[in-house]
């Protein structure tokens, strides 16, 4: 019985330990855990700033292909009833988002407006010479040419149009500016992790002759791998801190002074909230999880598993 | 039953150098035993095949009963806490002081901190240096450093104690006092203790049994032997 009861509290006693060993030997081995904090900092500003980049350029991509719409203009000889079955076919197209239907006496209406030399000539037509038409937004900007194809092909449409031509351009530009900062936020978070993890080998590998007596007086291996990896952990914590901090203030601070855009008004910033937050939990990840893997890989090194 | 057997049992290395060849050795419980022969006769990896640092090509080599060469490497660690390991090269933490490097051999198998201190202080009190408990290790001689390996060896009370060559770095004097250490450890206490060691003065005053290796192979084995009467190395 007691037996099983110093079984069931040496894991927890051995966890505990371990915490505590991981903060002696942040301190004992000041000088390399420093190196391995400031490597760290260094990466993670790096992987801040690509995270950040990329946020935003993809923010910027998606509002802009949002408002490319398909515009849809009914032949001028079209009855009320194949104007409504043009909108209930559009509706029923797979992708599309939304169809809004704007009928030649609400453009009357809307030009009237506009000047008094307009609302003159128009009062002074007979009939109404504008069409109706519907502005058709689509889920996916690539359903854009398909769909505004299939609209051509109805009975009474006199055109769907979309910009063709500069819509492709644009497409193409934004999927190549995505696909950039993806690869990029990937290669440096691998970037990272190989520089946090060589750097706690080095700090390792100083201390090989700890990691055999603690071998030799019979620690088993996951207890001599247990402070390692918490202390990887506390260094990937420590090592988040300075970029969570630079990430979060200054992109506050950058937001603020351009008023959320930039290039007046035509790139519009994401808010800082929640999306820095999210980007300083990333990072704290990041350092975190590559620092308890390093040191687990670089302890296994030294251990015959 | 012999507390340790060895039987029929070879070491070759991966580079094709062959250490240990046809050994056949029985060690009854309480004995202490010095291994000795010339370098390159075997003894280090006879020794390090008892700590299960290697496992033999061929053959047993068991320890209370436990076949140590089919411990998996996972494993090895149950071993070594019944065990008490002694280097020439002490390999102490320069960083913890005296009670600290003793201790540590138990934190690391998970004792309680309230165990710990009367273990390593007694431990600490057989070696002669439960005065020096606040030191670290390069405020010591080489003998005291000496002891407080045998103090971290002996304090997991082992039943046996491995020593390879423990004098092989101290002068006459304390290779004295430490081999007096060690033998009131076996006496004591009971524990088998194997010692592989070059030192003839030693070997001649103890008159242990003696183990004399020569390329691997069993040259001789004597009750009470000294290097006399193992002229053959």
């Amino acid at each position: 019985m007691r037996k099983e009861v110093i079984n069931q509290v040496k894991p927890f006693r051995i966890i505990i330990r371990s915490i505590r060993d991981s903060f002696k030997s942040v301190f004992r081995n000041f000088s390399l855990s420093m190196a391995s904090v400031i490597c760290t900092t260094i990466t993670l500003i790096l992987v801040a700033l690509a995270i950040i980049v990329t946020v935003n350029v993809n923010h910027v991509t998606k509002t802009m292909e949002e408002e490319l719409t398909i515009v849809v203009y009914a032949k001028e000889e079209a009855t009320p009833e194949q104007v409504e079955n043009i909108e209930n076919r559009i509706n029923k197209i797979s992708g599309v988002k939304d169809v809004v239907a704007k009928s030649k006496e609400e453009w009357k209406l809307e030009m009237k407006n506009y000047s008094h030399t307009l609302e003159v000539t128009l009062d002074y037509l007979e009939n109404n010479p504008l069409l109706d038409s519907f502005i058709v937004t689509v889920n996916d900007v690539n359903n854009l040419a398909p769909t505004a194809k299939e609209i051509r092909t109805f009975d009474g449409v006199e055109s769907a149009n979309y910009g063709e031509g500069m819509v492709e351009e644009i497409i193409s530009v934004f999927d190549v500016i995505k696909t950039v900062t993806i690869v990029i936020v990937i290669a440096l978070v691998l970037v990272t992790a190989f520089l946090i993890s060589n750097t706690i080998k080095l700090t390792i590998f100083s201390r090989r002759s700890e990691i055999e007596i603690m071998r030799l007086v019979g620690s088993s291996n996951i207890s001599i791998k247990l402070p390692f990896i918490f202390e990887g952990f506390l260094l990937g914590i420590v090592g988040s801190l300075i970029p969570v901090i630079v990430a979060i203030y200054s992109y506050v601070i950058i937001y603020e002074k351009f008023g959320g855009s930039i290039s007046f008004g035509v790139i519009e910033l994401v808010k800082p909230m929640p999306f820095i937050l999210y980007t300083a939990a990333i990072l704290v990840i990041i350092g975190s999880v590559v620092g308890m893997f390093g040191s687990s890989r670089a302890v296994r090194k030294h251990l015959k598993i | 039953m012999k507390f340790i057997r060895i039987k029929d049992c070879y070491k070759v290395y991966k580079n094709g150098v062959a250490a240990i060849a046809d050994l056949t050795l029985d060690i009854d419980k309480g004995e202490f035993v010095f291994v000795i022969g010339a370098s390159g006769s075997g003894k280090s990896t006879l020794i390090k095949m008892l700590y299960r640092e290697e496992k033999p090509t061929k053959g047993i080599v068991e320890i209370g009963g436990i076949n140590v060469g089919k411990l998996r490497n996972r494993t090895v660690y149950k071993l070594r806490r019944k065990l008490g390991i002694v280097f020439q090269d002490f390999k102490l933490l320069p960083k913890l002081t005296v009670y600290e490097n003793v201790a540590f051999a138990l934190e690391c198998i998970g004792m309680k901190g309230n165990e710990i201190r009367p273990r390593v202080l007694k431990a600490l009190e057989h070696v002669g240096l439960k005065d020096k408990t606040r030191s670290f290790p390069n405020e010591l001689s080489g003998g005291e450093q000496q002891r407080v390996c045998i103090a971290r060896a002996i304090v997991n009370n082992p039943k046996l104690l491995i020593c390879d060559e423990p004098t092989g770095n101290l002068d006459p004097k304390t290779s004295k006092e430490i081999m007096d250490v060690l033998d009131a450890i076996n006496k004591d206490l009971g524990t088998t203790i194997i010692m592989a060691t070059h030192d003839k003065e030693i070997v001649n005053r103890m008159k242990k049994r003696v183990i004399v290796l020569d390329s691997g192979v069993l040259a001789q084995d004597h009750e009470k032997g000294s290097y006399k009467s193992s002229e053959a190395f």
